[in-house]
């Protein structure tokens, strides 16, 4: 018996060593993600570009991922653990991981890195990210239209520029409709916490909001709004189920295109340090089906995406007035420039709410 | 018919001591069987999590690093545990040790100032944390107030008051108002021991704290006496123990211990002060206390081996695509196991046939 025993064990260690083995000819990519993959939002369709990426080339690469993992102390060793396993491309997918990329970067020059969001670069690490004001600049067109009380509600995560320009990008096209909307803004201090994200929600609707915008990456808004039979926008991802008669529309982070691009460049041997910043004609997101609205405010949706699509028309199109009432200086010509959006951090006039610390 | 509880009239030593290792073998077993379960080979899986992470410098370096902070704290706890006292809420002793650390890094950022700056945050950290140990302690002690409440409810209070300061005064002003201080200057952060490595003199520190505790409670008044006012109270008092002031003084060292963790964490594998600075290292220090025996050696032990299990999780997650939920499914088992064993040894159970009584009283 104990023979036995000692027999399968090695013959299994021997299989697991020999398939091993037959891995280490693939390419092995990583990735690492700030959500459980069933967050059904950012990491979800994070993941749904891995596996598009599996599916594409699933015969070339192999890939891992470890899932939520803390933006903290335990980030590095984790981005450090997939570079030690073999991965020599790895994407890591939240903001909050910016500095531990860089920091493990440095030390594995070999490796390369890709950053979401982020805005620190180095030989070996790209950053790539999306221009999802775009998107947030026709949800404000259509929440304006929306809206009853004049009044929407604005789950924040943290008040980093991305998330700011995507208010300010919302309450820009807004008062286009309505000069007089309001925006309530509550900050949830976290990507991913479905209670807390619910009761912010909560809160927004008994302050009067009557659509409900997100930038935390769980349906639980939705399925509150859905519950107090207000509307609301989905977010990162497909969210219509949790609220079929709720969802206007979602801006949904499509991946998988980038990352079958980036591996492939690393396959080829052409990978390079760049950044990457796609607007709605790359296709790195895309607009949900426009649900729950009357015909006009559909048409103008679709008029105003492919406006913008076509370069025709800039969410932050000159002249703009900060919070203070002082006009913004345009450093783009007729439209701010991508680095006044990347670092935006002050708010558009009309906004009444404070940002934090300022 | 009824099960009940029924005091145990002996112990056996050796079961006790043997108690921690059953229920370790009771988890590779019900693990054995999850793996089987989720279609993962078994051998690979437990190869993965138990065994790869000790074969290589780097790995074991992360282990002491994670242990690190659950080792400190837990020798703290296992001080209150033994007199009787419950500090529920090192994880907030943890997070103001930090907080009060990170203040003199932060004033003293960019102002060449000397190698003092890193000892003088330890120490205040240290301070600081035993002073937010003595709230519960003085309540408890002063008023009659459940110190396992004051002491879980001020975890929430120190995390609310980090996460206003790293939100608003204490913002890098760089950091596009992401909640995070600037990078500490090199004289606040914790020397590294490995050149290139994660290992840090917080290790050796952790270590120290060990010795210092094994020889307290083995060699002194005050250790013998912290044990009687735990174990027979009574006899306590009569030996001349005060029960109150030990209540006083194990709360100020664990909370001592906890503050400086979080500062050792704080300025040495983080490097500058945020919200989830601890992924609840102060509560995951209580299974490390109880899994250790409130014996500083053994919490030596179980800190590192619940470290291996975080990093072989990891590993895990890497080499066999298990998911990290396994990891906590894992924790989480074990403590339930070391909880039933511990149970067992004092108490055993009893079939209880119904009288009349029992069946008019359950109505």
């Amino acid at each position: 018996m104990r023979k036995s025993l000692l027999a399968l064990t090695a013959g299994l260690l021997l299989a697991g060593s020999l398939s091993a083995a037959s891995a280490a000819d693939k390419l092995k990519v990583g990735f690492i993600y700030v959500g459980p993959i069933g967050d059904l939002g950012w990491t979800y369709q994070h993941d749904l570009g891995r596996q598009a990426l599996v599916k594409e080339l699933g015969d070339k690469i192999e890939t891992t991922y470890l899932e939520n993992v803390p933006e903290g102390p335990d980030a590095e060793r984790a981005i450090e653990q997939l570079a030690r396993a073999g991965n020599k491309l790895i994407f890591t997918t939240s903001f909050g991981y910016m500095d531990s990329t860089l920091k493990v970067a440095k030390k594995y020059p070999n490796v390369h890195f890709e950053h979401a969001t982020g805005y620190k670069r180095n030989p070996n690490m790209s950053t790539y990210s999306a221009k999802w004001y775009q998107g947030r600049y026709i949800q404000g067109l259509i929440a304006a239209r929306m809206s009853k009380s004049g009044v929407l509600g604005y789950i924040g995560s943290f008040p980093i520029p991305e998330v700011v320009s995507g208010i300010n990008a919302t309450m820009l096209a807004a008062q286009t409709i309505n000069p007089n909307i309001k925006v309530k803004i509550i900050w949830a201090n976290t990507w991913f916490d479905p209670g807390k994200e619910a009761d912010a929600a909560k809160a927004l609707i008994d302050q009067g909001a009557d659509v409900i915008m997100q930038h935390t990456d769980s349906p639980a808004a939705m399925q509150i709004a859905s519950e107090r039979g207000k509307l609301a926008f989905g977010q990162d991802s497909e969210m219509i189920k949790f609220g079929p008669k709720t969802q206007l529309t979602s801006i949904i982070d499509t991946w998988g295109p980038y990352y079958i691009e980036r591996v492939k460049a690393e396959l080829a041997g052409t990978w390079k340090s760049e950044d990457t910043w796609g607007g709605l004609d790359s296709h790195m997101f895309v607009m949900a089906p426009y649900t729950n609205m009357p015909d006009d405010v559909k048409k103008m949706a679709e008029d105003a995406q492919a406006a913008i699509t076509a370069g025709k028309l800039h969410p932050f199109k000159c002249p703009i007035v900060g919070q203070d009432g002082k006009p913004v200086e345009c450093k783009g010509g007729d439209h701010l420039d991508d680095s006044q959006i990347l670092g935006m951090n002050f708010y558009v006039k009309g906004i009444d709410d404070k940002l934090p610390g300022k | 018919m009824q099960l009940v509880l029924e005091r145990r009239a002996e112990r056996s030593g050796t079961i006790a001591l043997a108690s921690p290792l059953i229920a370790v073998g009771l988890t590779l077993v019900t693990m054995i069987i999850l793996f089987a379960i989720l279609g993962k080979n078994p051998l690979l899986a437990l190869h993965a999590y138990f065994i790869a992470p000790l074969t290589d410098g780097y790995s074991l370096q992360e282990i002491a690093v994670k242990a690190t902070p659950l080792v400190m704290i837990a020798i703290g706890l296992s001080l209150c545990y033994l007199a009787n006292a419950w500090n529920i809420g090192a994880e907030g002793q943890f997070l103001i040790g930090a907080v009060a650390g990170s203040w003199i890094a932060l004033k003293t950022q960019g102002t060449d100032a000397g190698a003092w700056v890193l000892p003088a945050m330890l120490v205040l950290a240290a301070a600081a944390g035993a002073l937010y140990a003595l709230i519960p302690a003085i309540c408890r002690v002063k008023f009659g107030a459940s110190e396992i409440l004051t002491s879980l409810m001020l975890v929430y209070v120190a995390e609310l008051f980090l996460d206003y300061l790293v939100r608003g005064p204490w913002r890098d002003p760089q950091g596009f108002n992401f909640p995070t201080t600037a990078e500490f200057d090199p004289v606040a952060t914790v020397p590294l021991l490995i050149e290139g490595g994660r290992l840090h003199l917080g290790s050796a520190i952790a270590l120290l704290v060990v010795g210092g505790a094994a020889i307290l409670l083995g060699r002194t008044i005050k250790g013998f006496g912290i044990r009687v006012v735990g174990a027979a109270p009574r006899a306590a008092r009569f030996g001349g123990f005060n029960a109150n002031q030990l209540i006083i003084l194990t709360f100020a060292v664990s909370g001592a211990l906890a503050g400086l963790a979080g500062i050792i964490e704080v300025a040495g594998p983080v490097g500058h002060l945020q919200p989830g600075i601890s992924p609840g290292y102060g509560f995951t220090a209580i299974i490390v206390a109880f899994l250790g025996r409130l014996n500083p050696l053994g919490i030596l032990v179980a800190g590192l081996f619940l470290a291996l299990t975080f990093i072989g999780g990891e590993q895990a997650q890497i080499a066999m695509k298990i998911p990290l939920d396994v990891t906590k499914v894992f924790q989480g088992i074990l403590l339930f196991y070391v909880l039933a064993c511990d149970s067992l040894i004092l108490y055993r159970f009893k079939l209880v046939l119904p009288s009349r009584q029992v069946a008019r009283g359950a109505g």
